[in-house]
């Protein structure tokens, strides 16, 4: 794909992971730090290709500890940055992945699924990592991550990724299923001056006054970059708004609570979920990804049969989008929470829906690298009484 | 005027960071910054353009103190983030302090790898023999037969040379000296900072508190006076019989060269590809020398 694409957007044919590689691009990610693996590879290798192109950095680390370690150290210097990885790699970002989000440092992780644990099924789609992605660093903390079910949509969410890092500085990772990393549709990418891009807040006040962990405004301080005059300190302890290490139990509280705030009085804007013929659903299905793909074609038969089913499908899978799903789920009589995993997603429907509550909780899960099929889907709808 | 050493450090010290520091009494910690803040203000370095970059360990806190860019990372990670920064502003000045443990054992593989990139991070391993931070555990460079907190009989494992695992990897300076050396460890680390490529340095520091106590060193001057005896600098030992040198570590250059280095050479790529200069600049020293600190 060529860098200027013109005004007329025309169709292109592109992979889900290609979309990654391209919507990173667009938002202006210029350094990537990597460890080769499948499914997630291509993405490296595209943009091992292209970023040089762009005046951008690529650089294929030794271990994911190291690629998680260098991307955070590229957007302290000012560079949009991000990394791409599956299971294993993901597990050995964790540590790393905490301190980009204590010491708030923006920056994109791509976690293309795959069967686990350990190495697990390479080539098959999981989607296991959901907790991980939730509780994987140690010690409290929220946390961004967004679930695309497209080709479209690992493009725009790609760019969302990076909005969402730059505006609430903090990791974003995007969790994918290694079907749509490896499907290839056909998509018409929106012209590059339509794209909102945003860009982290710069101080503009002298490096003197500079706090580059004050609470203000609304919990996210403004992120100077290293080499620009302000000359401060990052550390993964726990720090003052000044970024230096303290025990006083107040500043401790007010920076976790700082941390917590930012996202959670802002979920407005982080949270996105599709309804699909939920207006009149008696049958709920919960889905993300691929299989909420499946889902939708259930529906769509199950309706003319004259089953009012519908689909709940959040792009935006942490935080989780409690008072949503509790909504939708408000008039239903059963929700069926299909995922390709023993049963993560279903446990969050349990914990957001009051118990007492006329919804049933019907769980179809699938962990043997294949992916949920609309049949299946339509087997559990017909089981619904 | 001339200036007075302290002088010349309180000018790079934090003042919004309130001291005291977190060492021992008697730590080689704050006499190897100080090496290093003279042989910054030797050169002359905006502190803009500094990126001072730890890991984890007593050492590791040393960023904290400094008024440059400093980064006080995980344990192991102070190269891999040292890496990002500097690919991403070539012109910066990156320098790495980091422990025996830090460098040598849980980022043991980023270090081989900064080496082998050959990529311009001047690398300063604070060695200690032991993990000081975690009150005195065995380290790769805990030497055979001496004593750790994990190695109560003596330890089993032969140590690493550092200089000889740099040099082997890749680094195009690699250098030793000594806490107890303060005006070759100086040089050594302007060397360190001018040279365009990997430099390490595996400077011998004292750790009264726990590999001193552990293996009967006495007091912290003991310890310094042990680095004065036990050390021959490399142009001496070269002409000295091997049964001479035998026992004693090797200090001073140990090896230098000139060979690509890695942001260099993915800038030539960006250029050859755009047709353009780079975004990124050449590391910025800036020579002009107000005085000299020794
Ligand atoms: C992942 C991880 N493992 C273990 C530790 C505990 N830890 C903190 S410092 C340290 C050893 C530091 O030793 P060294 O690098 O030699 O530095 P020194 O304290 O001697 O300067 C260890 C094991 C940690 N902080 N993180
Ligand atoms: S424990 Fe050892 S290395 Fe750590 S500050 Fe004390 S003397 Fe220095």
């Amino acid at each position: 794909m060529s860098k200027n694409r013109g005004t007329k957007p025309k169709p292109v044919l592109m992979q889900g992971n290609a979309a990654v590689a391209f919507g990173a691009l667009d938002a202006g990610m210029r350094f990537f730090g990597g460890y080769p693996i499948t499914p997630s590879t291509e993405i490296a290798e595209i943009l091992s290709a292209e970023l040089p192109k762009y005046g951008g950095k690529f650089i294929q680390m030794e271990d994911e500890l190291a690629s998680m370690a260098c991307i955070l150290g590229a957007s302290i210097a000012g560079m949009k940055s991000m990394t791409a990885t599956s299971g294993p790699g993901f597990s050995l970002m964790q540590e790393n992945l905490g301190y980009g989000m204590i010491a708030e440092i923006p920056c994109v992780v791509v976690n293309v699924q795959r069967g686990g644990p350990s190495t697990g099924l390479p080539t098959s789609p999981s989607q296991g990592d959901i907790m991980q992605a939730r509780w994987g660093t140690h010690g409290d903390h929220p946390v961004i991550a967004l679930y695309p079910d497209s080709v479209l949509e690992c493009y725009e969410l790609t760019i969302r990724a990076f909005n969402l890092a730059e505006k609430y500085r903090t990791p974003v990772i995007l969790l994918m299923d290694e079907v749509l990393a490896h499907m290839r549709e056909s998509v018409i990418l929106p012209p590059k001056e339509k794209l909102k891009i945003l860009n982290r807040i710069k101080p503009n006040v002298p490096p003197e006054w500079y706090k580059h962990y004050k609470n203000e405004p609304k919990y996210i301080s403004p992120l100077a970059s290293f080499g620009e005059g302000y000359r401060f300190h990052i550390t993964g302890l726990a720090h003052d708004e000044n970024g230096f290490p303290t025990q006083v139990p107040q500043e401790v509280e007010a920076m976790m609570d700082r941390l917590l705030k930012k996202i959670t009085d802002n979920l407005d804007d982080i949270i996105q979920i599709e309804a699909f013929e939920m207006d009149d659903a008696e049958i709920a299905i919960f889905a993300a990804g691929v299989v909420a793909r499946s889902a939708k074609e259930a529906i769509i038969k199950a309706r003319e049969k004259g089953i009012k089913v519908g689909l709940i499908r959040p792009l935006t899978i942490w935080p989780f989008p409690d008072l949503d799903v509790e909504m939708m789920l408000e008039n239903t009589k059963a929700v069926i929470v299909a995922e390709m995993n023993q049963g993560q997603l279903i446990n969050e429907i349990k914990r957001v829906t009051k118990y007492g509550h006329h919804s049933k909780f019907i769980k179809l899960q699938k962990y043997s690298g294949l992916i949920i099929t609309p049949d299946e889907i339509l087997n559990k709808i017909a089981e619904v009484k | 005027m001339k200036n007075i050493p302290q002088k010349v450090i309180h000018q790079y010290l934090r003042h919004r960071k309130k001291f005291p520091h977190v060492w021992c009494p008697g730590c080689g910690n704050g006499i190897i910054l100080g090496d290093l803040l003279r042989a910054i203000y030797n050169l002359g370095i905006e502190k803009d353009s500094i990126a001072m970059v730890s890991g984890i360990g007593c050492s590791s806190r040393m960023p904290v103190y400094v008024d440059f860019n400093t980064l006080h990372t995980t344990h192991g990670r102070a190269i891999a983030f040292a890496t990002g920064i500097k690919l991403s502003k070539p012109e910066m000045n990156v320098i790495v302090i980091t422990g025996d443990g830090d460098a040598a054992a849980i980022g043991g593989n980023h270090l081989i790898h900064a080496a082998r990139r050959n990529i311009d991070l001047t690398i300063i391993i604070i060695n200690n023999n032991i993990y000081g931070m975690t009150g005195g555990q065995c380290s790769p460079t805990t030497p055979l037969g001496r004593y750790a907190s994990t190695a109560p009989y003596g330890s089993l494992e032969p140590n690493f040379d550092l200089c000889e695992l740099a040099r082997s990897a890749g680094a195009s300076f690699v250098a030793r000296t000594t806490a107890y050396h303060t005006t070759e460890a100086r040089e050594i680390f302007e060397k360190a900072i001018l040279k365009k490529g990997c430099s390490i340095v595996d400077v011998i520091s004292q750790c009264p508190i726990s590999y001193g106590k552990l293996n009967n060193f006495g007091s912290a001057v003991e310890m310094l006076k042990w680095q004065r005896d036990n050390t021959i600098p490399v142009e001496a030992a070269s002409k000295l019989p091997p049964e001479k040198i035998k026992g004693k570590i090797i200090r001073g250059i140990i090896y230098d060269t000139d060979k690509p280095e890695f942001t260099e050479e993915y800038d030539k790529l960006i250029t050859h590809l755009t047709g353009e200069l780079s975004i990124s600049k050449n590391k910025s020293v800036n020579k002009k020398v107000t005085g000299k600190a020794n």
